[in-house]
């Protein structure tokens, strides 16, 4: 059965490097993906090099370059509940869990990618991922979507183990490589690292399933 | 000034919710930053006196700390706070030192202008 699909992170290129090779594994069998951005990434200190964002473009650009990465990889359904950057873990939680109730509620996904909270480095990662696991954590254990979350901090496999869950994505590599270029204000592109640089480098994405205790 | 203690600040941030406040925002390399290291690039501003009006606010963070205030049509953030006045009753004072101790942000709300006192 395909799945369907709730990614919820809070800026543009979150997906791109933890996981777009993963999810244009799943679209090519047949996914529904859709794809909360809490954010638009509008306090981001990366304008281009050289720069040809502002403070007051960059939100309108980061946009594009979102779609545009959504649509390398396939991401049919893109949602941009507008939060501003870096707020997230101020803002208030009913709001912030309304918000991703709601898509829980349209959606009715299989399975949901977020960050791990407290391992994710990014307050505003943290505080997405948070929200989520309070969020997922309400529904009764039988009718919870599986979740699955990145981590990256410097002590996540320390604290949490290794990740239980992993992708080849060499498959892909196309699509994620379109993903990373796509935000072309905040990375260099990677097409022009070698094959093999590619797969050592984003060959693989690892996730954990995220365990509710009830 | 002592570190911050955050649920200290939390409750003074609640207290002041909703009321019209003075607001001083800075944020500082210090003006030497590029003298001493050239990879450094030197930047500073601040805004003083003006005045806000917040619905709903916060501490975060394990230390340096930081502060998001909510307002009906933008924000207020402050990230590397460290330090706040205990002395201070009716006035907000929170402060980011570095290492050897000196300033490099401040966040400060009051009912009076800052720098209007006598
Ligand atoms: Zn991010």
């Amino acid at each position: 059965m395909a799945e369907r699909i709730l990614v919820l992170l809070p800026h543009p290129d979150d997906e791109a490097y933890g996981m777009s090779g993963t999810l244009a594994l799943y679209v090519r069998e047949g996914a529904q993906v859709t794809y909360g951005c809490l954010t638009l990434g509008e306090m981001g200190r990366n304008m281009g090099v050289p720069p040809f964002a502002s403070r007051v473009t960059l939100p309108a650009i980061r946009k594009l370059e979102l779609e545009e990465a959504c649509r390398a990889i396939g991401i049919q359904d893109l949602r941009l509940p507008g939060f501003h950057d870096k707020t997230i873990e101020f803002e208030e939680p009913e709001l912030l869990e309304s918000v991703i109730a709601g898509l829980l509620d349209e959606v009715r996904p299989t399975l949901v990618f977020t960050f791990y909270p407290g391992y994710s480095v990014h307050p505003d990662h943290d505080a997405t991922g948070a929200a989520v696991v309070r969020v997922i954590g309400r529904i009764p254990a039988e009718d919870r979507p599986k979740l699955l979350c990145v981590a990256f901090s410097k002590d996540h496999v320390v604290a949490l183990g290794a990740p239980d869950v992993q992708y080849d994505v060499r498959e892909t590599l196309p699509q994620k490589v379109a993903s990373i270029s796509a935000h072309r204000s905040q990375f260099p592109s990677p097409a022009k690292m070698s094959k093999a640089d590619l797969v050592e480098r984003f060959g693989t994405e690892r996730f954990y399933t995220y365990k509710f205790h009830d | 000034m002592l570190p911050i203690d955050p649920s200290v600040i939390q409750q003074r941030i609640d207290s002041m919710t909703g009321d019209p406040l003075y607001l001083h925002l800075e944020q500082t390399t210090g003006a030497y930053a590029a003298h001493f290291d050239s990879s450094k690039h030197p930047a500073a501003s601040f805004i003083s006196n003006i005045i806000i009006v917040y619905s709903h606010g916060g501490i975060s963070g394990g230390g340096p700390y930081r502060v998001g205030l909510k307002m009906a049509q933008g924000w207020v953030y402050c990230e590397g706070l460290t330090h706040y006045e205990e002395t201070e009753s009716d006035r907000l004072i929170l402060a980011g030192h570095d290492n050897t101790g000196k300033l490099v942000v401040a966040l400060q709300l009051s009912p009076k202008p800052f720098g209007r006192e006598r």
